[in-house]
């Protein structure tokens, strides 16, 4: 029996097989997020008209899922593979069972189910419907078809693919603790690098940090903060479009995506407060409706962003036609 | 005649959505064949009646939804039919046909000379007669089963086109449509008709053709998809069965929720038998239950004795497990699950019930009736109201049982054992409180607590756990009500409804002395003083009426009007009951409501009562008797008569007056103590003893005559006989009995 796949080895087939098929390799995005669909090569790149392709994996940050190290099955930081692709193709299932084929999974020897699961994050304002994906009994896959997106309904809608990468490396290499999973071995030692050597010190600290050591009153500044810049973008961006004198190149130069950054810091420091206990019920409310507040206005005006860009793009071609 | 046969291949449909689609299907294309005369209901019977489809065959998969109609006409029947034309008066003018005649002429394709007149009751007409081409089947199957299609109904649908030209519950990917050996062309979501279909995901890796209907489910089944749900579910329980015998004395559990999902997410089902360490088993049962069942769709298997087995069933989606490597996957994930509930159980244990009453400050309720430690006292305090009630009637409940059960009801809530598996919620309290050494009838009672879940399940075993129960459900529904969240249609999305089924079983059959009215005033009332209060809507804004006729009366400032509206909320509550549950018929309930129900133990004994007596003959006439006198007073008062109350020694003008008055005079003594003590049938038999004067009474004397001294007597003597006598139930309401 052939050695089973590492880690790392897992990762680059899943990106060789979706590169192979058109998509574009992305590297995980350089901002916490709780799930591959907050970066923006989800959440943006889902609004619009415009095909996109893309592929990536992303390192999601869930405070309140850390356990210190001491549980073999829950991270605060777990890795997820994304792969977007709008429209989805008509055998996007099957591209899909020929990417765990690619892993070295025998789907002739396995059980397979597609079983409803939707998916839903009120705080982005966004839902679809799909899928969980059990192997074996497993959940290996979320398989959504995104309709909704900053509240903006999506055409053409896209499919997502989360692959959750501990899960698979876990099933493949037939261990019980994540921390057991072979991350890396060297090829000509055979000496293995274990999740445990990588991530345990990251789980036990940053379990610490968010439950007991996080400086409540200064997180909620940064908080607050945060959002006020945020929402200050916006509001300037909303004044900027519906002016007549301002020129397509200053709206397309606007920085909206430096305001879904801090939008997405938002999101993250909320988790983290939340984490720590230090969010009352009244207040829990209130700020979960101003993160998607942020979220919302930002995919309203990212769309309109887009659409004064196209429009210009449009106009060109249709002159240079002319000429 | 040739059968037809449609297949609409989609992604993985929703199990829990499979059963319901393939009827709307079936039923749709049995309307749609009806409506077009191309299918022949069975004799003497609707099409719209199930039973009269015999010519159809439903299949459905994961992936597949499908019937075969056999023998359908290939033509529609000619229909001949006459057309009626303008009026003789339109059509003709000074004996010359007019344009409106001509038009009419060439719309039915023959001259004016040749049409017919038809005289009906608004005059003289032009006709004609005119035989319209039955149209060919496969033209109107082309164009209506698409439509159909897309009229399915789905609890949750999606689009996926660009342009969204359409929603359905998963993406379309192809489509068989064939009557006899001709593909009938029509479009479904983008998928075109044909006679290619697809077998198993992975089992099969050709599409095969169907060349005829009748061969559909022979060309899947080697495919390997067993297209019959019926089928499946037989193979399924062979399956287990055969699995399971590997275990000497071992027993699967039954299970057909459970059943009815594996069924749905298989096309060629398949069974494993898999274990997991005997040392899990130190874990409560429910909770071991609810991860295999719940989570992971296992059947649980049991010993000889009943006792959970260290085994588990898990129906596949291929053709077995040769290797066990799929045993072996889904033995990991199982153990995997169950160390995580252990680990939450362990780390649960650190913070007993006791210490988490402060974390409850943390946890919403509901977001404008504050947080659930504020729920806490006030369920406490009704529940300590509700209990004095209890113990003062005879019954023996333990109250300061119910106030620490109360206390502590909610506390699992913080608990990560009950975030992982919320529908244990309670269970998991009533496990936590035990395993920490709390008396037993405050562990059973939080264990309890939301009992019962719906109209099947029991209600709380204990007294104590009754009280809890009903003290929670009714501030909910108080605390709601006043907030205006209130149950419309199909609408309750609190469950209000279910919560007062629940209140009226438990005290139903725990035989409590509770009076409703009186429970839903103190429910308010915990309210009182509250922060909450602010929220409620001003008592102004609040309408009462009926729900069943829709008619809404404003009610002015009143501050009784929520407990008003609660109240009559739990008289449709206690009719549901009544019927859904016991079986008594309609008129019962009402003529039993219509008095009084705020005791809902006594609503029961005079439904039952009224059950025995309403069939037989003694009592038809006194039923009458009521319904006669109800109709006089209605007219009487409609007229403005005066109603007097008569002095007890009153005199009248006839004997049969005199008759009936001291007939009436006896029953007080004899039918009030009776129904006092709730004897409503010894009641009933006393009562029954007024038909003979009652029937000379209407036999012989007029009640409405001129002379108004005499009237008001007659009147006062029924009005007497009605509001003394029809006290058990309104048995003028009673619908006449079909023998």
């Amino acid at each position: 029996m052939p050695t089973a796949p590492t880690y790392q080895e897992i990762i680059l087939s899943l990106q060789r097989f979706w590169a192979e098929r058109g998509c574009v390799l992305q590297q995980p995005y350089d901002i916490e997020v709780g799930a591959g669909t907050m970066s923006p090569e989800t959440f943006l790149r889902a609004l619009g008209p415009k095909p996109y392709k893309v592929a990536y994996v992303q390192p999601s940050r869930r405070p309140a899922d850390g356990r210190y190290g001491d549980n073999p099955n829950r991270l605060y930081k777990h890795m997820q593979m994304q792969v977007i692709l709008k429209p989805p193709p008509g055998d996007v299932q099957s591209l899909y069972l020929q990417s765990l084929e690619a892993l070295g999974i025998d789907l002739r020897k396995h059980d397979i189910k597609f079983e409803e699961d939707n998916w839903e994050s009120p705080t982005l304002g966004a839902w679809g419907v799909g899928w969980q994906v059990m192997l074996d009994g497993l959940e290996i896959t979320q398989f959504t078809y995104f309709q909704q997106c900053g509240g903006i309904d999506l055409d053409p809608i896209c499919a997502e693919l989360t692959y959750g990468l501990e899960r698979i490396a876990a099933f493949l290499q037939d261990v019980d603790s994540i921390y057991d999973i072979v991350w890396a071995r060297d090829p000509k030692s055979g000496e293995v690098v274990k999740y445990r050597d990588v991530r345990f010190q990251d789980e036990l600290q940053l379990s610490v940090y968010n439950f007991e050591t996080a400086n409540v009153e200064k997180t909620w500044k940064h908080l607050e903060m945060y959002e006020a810049e945020s929402q200050a973008l916006i509001d300037r961006f909303t004044t900027l479009a519906a002016s007549k004198t301002a020129t397509v190149a200053e709206k397309e130069r606007f920085p909206l995506l430096g305001a879904y950054e801090l939008c997405l810091k938002c999101s993250h420091l909320f988790n983290l407060l939340d984490a720590r206990g230090a969010i009352s019920v009244t207040e829990r409310v209130g700020v979960i409706a101003r993160i998607r507040q942020l979220a919302v206005g930002l995919a309203k005006a990212y769309v309109a962003q887009q659409n004064a860009a196209n429009n210009q793009e449009a106009a060109k071609q249709q002159k240079g036609g002319a000429a | 005649m040739p059968d037809f046969l449609l297949e609409i291949g989609i992604e993985e449909i929703p199990a829990r959505m499979i059963d319901d689609a393939r009827s709307e299907l079936v039923r749709r294309m049995a309307a749609l064949l009806g409506r077009e005369s191309l299918m022949k209901a069975t004799e003497g019977k609707p099409v719209q009646d199930e039973s009269s489809w015999t010519a159809f065959a439903s299949y459905s998969t994961p992936r597949r939804l499908a019937f075969r109609v056999s023998d359908i006409p290939t033509h529609q029947p000619d229909v001949t039919e006459q057309v009626l034309g303008p009026s003789l008066k339109v059509a003709f003018k000074d004996g010359k046909p007019t344009p409106a005649a001509e038009a009419f002429a060439k719309k039915v394709g023959v001259e004016v000379a040749k049409l017919e007149r038809v005289t009906n009751p608004k005059g003289e007409y032009l006709a004609a007669t005119v035989t319209r081409k039955g149209r060919q089947a496969a033209e109107i199957l082309a164009e209506a089963v698409p439509k159909e299609i897309a009229a399915i109904y789905w609890p949750k649908s999606m689009y996926w086109r660009p342009g969204k030209p359409e929603r359905f519950v998963r993406p379309v990917r192809w489509l068989v449509a064939i009557l006899g050996d001709q593909v009938v062309p029509m479009e479904f979501g983008g998928a075109k008709a044909g006679k290619q279909t697809y077998g198993h995901r992975i089992l099969s890796s050709s599409a095969p053709q169907i060349s005829q209907p009748k061969e559909y489910e022979a060309t899947l089944a080697s495919a390997h998809v067993v297209v019959d749900s019926r089928e499946r579910e037989y193979r399924i329980r062979k399956a287990l069965d055969a699995a399971t015998r590997t275990i000497p004395g071992a027993r699967w559990r039954e299970d057909a929720e459970l059943l009815k999902t594996v069924v749905n997410l298989t096309e060629w089902p398949a069974a494993i038998l898999g274990s997991f360490d005997q040392q899990y088993l130190s874990l409560p049962e429910e909770v071991l239950v609810t991860v295999m069942r719940d989570h992971q769709k296992y059947f649980a298997v049991e010993d000889a004795n009943g006792k959970l087995a260290p085994h588990f069933l898990a129906v596949l989606n291929t053709d077995g497990d040769p290797d066990g490597l799929i045993r072996h996957g889904n033995e990991r994930v199982l153990r995997a699950r169950f160390n995580d509930a252990r680990f939450f159980w362990d780390t649960d244990q650190k913070t007993p019930l006791v210490n988490r009453v402060e974390m409850l400050k943390a946890v919403t309720f509901q977001k404008d009736l504050g947080s659930y430690a504020e729920k806490a006292e006030r369920v406490g305090k009704l529940a300590g109201h509700l209990c004095a009630v209890l113990n003062k009637s005879g019954l023996k409940v333990d109250s300061n049982a119910v106030q620490q059960a109360a206390q502590l009801a909610k506390t699992d809530l913080t608990a990560e054992l009950v975030k992982e598996f919320t529908e244990l919620q309670g269970i998991i309290g009533g496990l936590y409180a035990k395993a920490q050494g709390l008396p037993r009838a405050v562990a059973d009672a939080i264990y309890d607590q939301y009992k019962p879940e719906s109209t099947e399940d029991s209600p709380p075993r204990t007294l104590e756990g009754a009280v809890l129960s009903i003290a929670d459900k009714a501030d909910s529904i108080a605390g709601m009500f006043a907030l205006g969240l209130v149950p419309s249609g199909s609408k309750d999305p609190f469950a209000l409804r279910r919560q007062a089924n629940g209140i009226v079983k438990i005290i139903s059959e725990h035989k409590l002395p509770i009076d409703i009215g009186n429970m839903v005033n103190a429910a308010a009332g915990g309210f009182e003083g509250t922060e909450a209060q602010s929220k409620f809507k001003p008592p102004s804004q609040i309408t009462i009426g009926s729900r069943k006729t829709g008619e809404k009366i404003n009610v002015p400032e009143h501050p009784g009007a929520i407990v008003h509206e609660i109240y009559q909320f739990f008289r449709e509550r206690i009719d549901f009951y009544l019927r859904e549950s016991l079986g008594f018929t309609y008129d019962t309930v009402n003529a039993v409501l219509e008095i009084s129900y705020s005791d809902i133990v006594d609503v029961v004994k005079r439904c039952e009562a009224i059950s025995q007596i309403r069939s037989s003959a003694d009592f038809m006439p006194l039923f009458i008797a009521f319904k006669r006198t109800k109709n006089i007073i209605r007219q009487a008062k409609e007229k403005g008569y005066a109603i007097p109350w008569l002095p007890p020694e009153s005199e009248f003008s006839s004997k049969e007056e005199t008759a009936l008055w001291s007939e009436l005079r006896r029953l007080q003594s004899s039918y009030l103590p009776l129904k006092q003590e709730h004897k409503y049938l010894e009641a009933f038999r006393e009562l029954a003893k007024v038909k003979e004067p009652v029937d000379e009474f209407f036999d012989s004397v007029m009640v409405m005559v001129e002379d108004p001294t005499v009237r008001a007597r007659r009147l006062g003597l029924l009005n007497y006989f009605f509001d003394e006598f029809n006290t058990i139930a309104d048995l003028s309401a009673l619908a006449p009995e079909v023998k």
